[in-house]
Parts: structure tokens; sequence; C-alpha cells
């Protein structure tokens, strides 16, 4: 068995693979697998590596993996767009072209979104 | 759960797993792919589930619910609350499934939020008006006068539904007393923003609160008739697992169908994921399978035009999260925006209020409004083309955030768009790879499909439901996308309680009926037959082969007589394609039986549109043998069902389901 995702069924002729992992920081706890409604990963037959890409095709890139990941800050899990969906945009004042990907990204914005990075309080009562 | 609290459950519930071994002749343990020439070849395409295919599991509730999206949730806790034994069966898995699965932003037609200056009455009435009837009467007054309701039971389950930090005080569209947030139509106050990337989570949990037993990875194949027979009473309906391929019969007093409408009739990509802006497992399967059961639909003719494949919810000027965005071209000019009488607007804050003497306008992603009803829009799609042709625009477009008043710039980017389905992978990914809507202008893309690439309207087609939304068959209840002319997340919340509700009060003063052995077994054969084939069609290969008949056949312009060409061959991929449908792994059945879906709710489309002898603009219905527009004697709900294996038309008067305030009254 590889690691490697390409190396697997689903993805082997996949044009497109939507999620890279960093085995360095992955745990394998299998909680972006449970996450996806569509099964685009299944799990590691190895405990404690990496899931697997295994149905690319099937992902709409809703992110709930990456939501759900547990090391996310640490660079466990990467998304990427399909090039074709990756976003555009210009700087107004110098008319620079940028886009999610490129080679050389402008400095990253670090805004939080209104109410932070939480998901779900606590239930009231 | 522990394995000990899962196994008291299931007895809890009544399940009972069935002798192995039902004549499939499916070996147990073999991986699907073993002996496949064409399959991949190396341990490396190992499937990693254990394969169940001969396993079949009983389970008996009070109610089941297909599907597991909002309108599902909301259903299986309508029905716990009343201390009865739910199944909540899900293709996915519920915590992050469905249309809202990964968010959403906005809370429509809240007409009851305490700082709603437009009654519930007159709200539902007007989006009535505003759509000529055809929509539903009785979910439309159900929404707007319990959607508070709803959203406040979600505040209780920790979803964040106000402004409670004070991040947008003294904005126009904040009250200042309940602290809400109102989007589109700042007169009126009835769309809230929310918080709702927490909604499936918030549901989930309450679901299990409740005792709710989720079956994720189940996907719903059939209605269980009351004596295998179609058009009688639901007794509950069955499933497979999408990563073992066992199987599961649940028995219900009532069942509750709360599955998706269709995202893939017309139009199919291979990069199935991006193909349409919905979940690519929106596959009509509850449209499918009800029809089959003899469910009575309506509707199912009307269409609009197809999305282009690709750049999802974070892509600049989507009507309802980017609501009032300023856009300009590639040379900075402006679109500029009009009211609904053709009158310049100057300022942003002028796009959130009717024109002046309009009632009100109906904001935010509606399809199809009366013009009385229609608010501000910047510069229509064809002026703009016209626009480029001469040169007085410039392509691309983009949206203009930073010219916008600093607490609409952050209440579209830094709250709608995080927070709306696909919004929060988006906004996280957009703010690391350094985009800044002080500073950017995010580009607008554009969508020109071909005419003949249609889509179903999401709020259109579905089953026919009563006041206590059943539909025609004793024991079936429907809610949401499920239900014709309903939709949204607070509608699908709304209606789903509804159901859940009276599905559960039915269950309460009826006794259980048994199902029927050869039905399972006839169920069990078709499920199966793809994972028995060695050779034939795989899923995709069919999907686009009925998509394309679909275009040829039953496009922008119908005819009587490609219809029935589209009939033929509809038939005649049934017949044969169909049979030869093949598939290597659970998932890969899953998609077939998803496909054999497709292809059901294509004849059912075409069986409407056949129904339909008119023209109707409303309904993106354009019959060039009947070219008359929305003539007078077919201003009415045209119904078809399958009755003995033919096709059943009948009609509804417009009004079906007045008088509404009273009825409404009486059954609430």
């Amino acid at each position: 068995m590889k690691d490697n995702a390409e190396s697997f069924e689903g993805s082997r002729y996949a044009s497109h693979v939507p999620i890279e992992r960093n085995e360095e920081v992955c745990i394998g706890c299998n909680s972006c697998v449970e996450a996806c409604m569509h099964d685009v990963h299944v799990p590691n037959p190895k405990p404690g590596k990496p899931p697997l890409v295994f149905h690319p095709d099937d992902c709409w890139c809703c992110g709930c993996c990456v939501m759900e990941c547990p090391l996310l800050e640490e660079g466990a899990i990467t998304f990427k767009w399909p090039i074709e969906s990756e976003l555009r945009w210009k700087r107004k004042e110098t008319g620079e072209l940028f886009r999610v990907g490129m080679a050389n990204p402008p400095a990253p914005n670090t805004t939080p979104p209104v109410g932070g990075w939480v998901i779900l309080r606590e239930r009231k009562g | 759960m522990p394995d000990s609290n899962r196994r008291s459950f299931l007895k809890s519930v009544g399940q009972r797993t069935l002798a192995a071994g039902v004549g499939l002749g499916l070996p147990s343990s073999a991986r699907p792919d073993a002996n496949d020439p064409e399959g991949p070849q190396n341990d490396d395409s190992a499937w990693p589930y254990p394969i169940a295919y001969d396993k079949e599991t009983e389970v008996d509730v009070d109610v089941v619910v297909l599907g597991g999206g909002v309108s599902g949730c909301w259903a299986a806790i309508g029905a716990a609350r009343k201390g009865l034994r739910v199944a909540l069966v899900e293709k996915g898995n519920t915590k992050r499934s469905g249309s809202n699965g990964s968010g959403v932003d906005h809370w429509q037609d809240c007409a009851a939020n305490p700082a709603s200056r437009v009654s519930p009455d007159e709200l539902a009435q007007d989006i009535i008006d505003a759509r000529k009837g055809y929509i539903c009467g009785p979910s439309r007054w159900i929404k707007t006068h319990e959607g508070w309701d709803r959203l406040q039971e979600l505040e209780q389950m920790g979803m964040k539904i106000r402004d409670d930090d004070d991040e947008f005080k003294g904005a126009e569209f904040r009250d200042e007393t309940t602290k809400l947030l109102f989007a589109f139509n700042y007169q009126d106050r009835t769309v809230i923003r929310i918080w709702g990337t927490g909604l499936k989570p918030a549901l989930t949990r309450e679901c299990r609160r409740l005792g709710v037993k989720i079956f994720d990875r189940v996907m719903a194949t059939s209605l269980l008739s009351e004596n295998g027979q179609p058009g009688s009473r639901i007794v509950g309906a069955t499933g497979v697992n999408t990563r073992t391929g066992e199987f599961l019969v649940f028995n219900a007093k009532a069942t509750i169908l709360t599955a998706a409408s269709p995202s893939r009739v017309w139009q199919f990509v291979d990069n199935l994921g991006i193909s349409a802006h919905r979940p690519p497992n929106n596959s009509g399967d509850g449209f499918a399978m009800a029809w089959k059961a003899g469910a009575m639909f309506t509707l199912m003719e009307a269409s609009s035009l197809g999305t282009q494949p690709g750049v999802g919810q974070g892509a600049a000027g989507g009507n309802s999260t980017w609501y009032p965005l300023s856009r300009v071209d590639s040379s900075g000019k402006e679109i500029p925006w009009f009211d609904v009488n053709g009158n310049l607007l100057s300022t942003v804050s002028e796009r959130c209020y009717p024109a002046p003497g309009q009632k009100r306008f109906l904001g935010g992603g509606r399809v199809g409004a009366s013009r009385e009803y229609r608010g501000p829009a910047p510069l229509s799609d064809r002026q703009i083309d016209e626009g480029v042709k001469k040169g007085t625009f410039v392509l691309p477009l983009y949206g203009d955030l930073s010219s916008m008043p600093e607490l609409e710039r952050k209440a579209i980017f830094r709250l709608m768009v995080a927070q709306e389905g696909l919004g929060w992978i988006a906004y996280r990914t957009l703010v690391k790879a350094g985009f800044d809507p002080e500073k950017d202008l995010p580009q607008i893309y554009r969508s020109h499909n071909p005419p003949d690439v249609r889509s179903l309207p999401i709020d259109m087609g579905g089953l026919v439901v009563d006041w206590d939304m059943r539909t025609n068959l004793e024991g079936l209840y429907a809610a949401g996308e499920q239900a014709y002319g309903t939709w949204g997340c607070a509608g699908s919340s709304t209606t789903g309680h509804w159901a859940g509700q009276r599905a559960g009060e039915y269950a309460l003063r009826t006794s259980k009926a048994p199902v029927n052995r050869q039905q399972i077994e006839n169920e069990k054969r078709r499920v199966y037959a793809p994972v028995r084939q060695t050779s034939g069609t795989l899923w995709k290969e069919l999907e686009n082969g009925i998509a394309k008949v679909m275009q040829d056949y039953c496009g922008d312009v119908k005819h009587e007589e490609s219809l029935k060409i589209a009939d033929k061959w509809l038939t005649e991929i049934d017949d044969s394609e169909l049979k030869r449908l093949r598939a290597r792994t659970p998932h890969e059945l899953m998609h077939a039986l998803e496909a054999s879906n497709i292809l059901a709710v294509s004849q059912l489309v075409v069986s409407s549109c056949m129904a339909r002898k008119a023209s109707s603009e409303l309904l993106g219905f354009h019959r060039s043998d009947y070219p008359a527009v929305d003539p007078p004697e077919w201003h009415k709900f045209v119904t078809v069902k399958l009755e003995q294996g033919q096709v059943e038309v009948g009609e509804l008067p417009i009004d079906y389901g007045a008088p509404l305030a009273h009825s409404y009254a009486k059954h609430s």
C-alpha cells in the first residue's frame, strides 16, 4: 500500500485532487473522512497515517473536511480548488492581478470572519 | 457511541439481522472488483470497508425520515419530541450533508420576528401573488408564521443568529433592540443574516440528544407499500449502505420524505462535484422512489437555465449572499443599479428599499417574481452583453466592495460569504491567498450555458402535499424541496418540523402494517444487479446519455413530437443500458442507483411536460405547439402520478390549500 493519493483507484486518473495532507502533521484521526458527505476520502489502511483521496470527482469544494481537522492551523490538511475555480481578483490601486494558488501570492490577510472561526457554541440549557 | 450502548439502542428500536444469504450469489468477503479485468490490478485499490452485500438488517420504528438535510433533521426532531422512536436515514453524513451542509447565510421570510414590519399573513400572501399561485400556499404560510420559532430554537441549540458582539452597531440593517441583522429589504426586515456554518452540526446534535437513531451512509432506495402494491399505504422503506453494501429494511408507521430536488438531470460533467451548484448527491432519490410508489407530483414541467459548472460560492456577484454588491467593469466603470421602474439609483442604501410607491419587493434569489414585487437590480446581463459588444463595458466584471459603506462590505464578505454554503472554505482560502476586501476587486464570473441545458427550479416541482404535508399516499409525508413549491433553509426547517409533528400524530393513532416480503426481494434484485455485472455500462456513461436525451428532446422549447422521442429513448435506455449498469464498489453502486433515479426523474419530467399543453412564462415552460403564454384555462396545477404503470394526469386549482389563513389556524 502506497501512501501517495495519486496511486489510488479513485484519484489515479482524476484531473484534480482537492485535498493535500502533510504526513508529518496529520495523525490519521479520520475526522475529515467522517465529515465528508460524499466519501471523497477513505481511511488509510495503516492506522495513524493520513486518509486517502479515493473519490476526488465527488468533491464539491464544501470544505467540511478542513473545518473538522483538529490540526488545521498546524497545516495537516490543505484545500485546493480545481484551477478553473481558483478565484481571481484585481488590486484596485495598482491594477495587479491575483489568483488563489498563484506562484507568488500577496501577503495573507489574517482577518477572521465576523464572530471568529467558532462554528458552533454550546447548547443553552 | 460505545458498542454496548449501540447494541442496547439497536435492541430498543427493534433492529434485527436476518439470516445471511438470500440468493444473490454475492461472495461476502470478496473485493467487488477482484475479478474485474478492467478494474484496478493491485492492492492499492482495495476497498477499505468490509463488504456486506448479503446482509439484511430490519429496523422497526414509529417514524422513518428519508434524507438527513435541514428538513429531515427538523422532521426527526418534530417526531421525536412526541416521544416516538425515529430513524433518520442519510446517504452522506447528517452533520454535514444536504444543501446547507457546509452552511447558510440568511433566513428568509421570517415575518414573525420582533423587528419585522410586515405580518406573516401579508408576506405569505404577497409571495404567493408574486408567483401567481405557482407555489405551495400551505408551506409558505407555515414558513412566514413559524420561521422565527425555529430560528430561536437554533439559537438555543448553539447557533449564532444575532450581532451580540455589537460589531454592526448603528448599521441601517440592524435592529438595535434584538441585535438582529437584516438583508435585502431593509424596510420589511424579514430576511435575517445568520451564522449558519453551525446549522447542521447543531441540528445533528439535537437529533442525537432527542434519541433519534441516525443511519448515516445509507441511501434510501425504495418505499415499501402495504401488500407491495403501488398506490397503497406506505409502511417503510429500503436502503443500502454506501460503504458496505448492507441492505436495510425500515418498517414504520409513518414515512417522511425529505430528500433534495435533483440537481443534475440535463447537466452532467465528468467532474461531478462541480457540475452543479448543489451537492452532487442531490440526485432526486426521493422523487424517483415516490414516483414508482404512485405518489402525485406537480410543477415538474417547470425549468430554468442551468448554471455553468465550477466556480463556487466565494465568487463575487451571487445575488443573495453578495446583495447589494457594487460592480465595476475592467476599466473601473460602475455598472448602474435601477429600481423596478427603471430609475437610476445613486446610493447603495437605495438598493435595499422598494421603489417610490411600490408596496414591497421580495429579494434574495427568488425565481421569477412578477414585476410588481421585483426589487432593485444592476443592469441586466443582456444589457451588459450589448454594452460589451459596443465597447461600453470591458470584461471581466468585478465586485467593488471597497467603494461600499464599511458595514455593508463587512456584512457581505466577513459575515455572509463566510457563512453561506461553500463559503467558509472560500473565505478562508481567499484571505490566506491575500485577498483583502478593502483593496481588492473580486472577479464576477458570468454564466452562458446553452439554453437546452435546463435545471429544475428548486422551489417548483415536487410532491403534492396537503395541510398536514401528507402526500396522496397514506403514511407518506414530504417536506423541504421534496414538497412542491417549497425551498430554502427556513422553508425546509419549518415544513420539516411541521411534517414531523403531523406524521408523529398519525403514528400515534395508527397501528403498524407489515412490510411485503416479495417487494423486498424484488428490490434487492434491482439494487444489487449492478454489482453482479462483470461488464456493462458505468454510471457516468449512463448519466451523460440521459442528460443528452433531455437536452435534445426536452430542452428550452418543447413540442409533443420531441417529447415523445424523449420518452422513447429514455424507455429504451431503461430497457437496455440500465439493465447492464455495472458497479465495482458500494460507492459506485450508490452512483449507479443515483443514475437510475435520474432516469426515473427524467421520465417524470417528460410526462409532466406532456401533461401541460400550454406555455408559461413563470414556469419557464415553452411549447412551440401551444405558443399562447399563460392562457387562463391553464392557470392551475397539473398533476401526474403512476397508476398501474400508466401516467395519470390530473389537476388542482391554483388556490389549492385555500382558504389559507383559516386552514393554517385550523391545522396549527
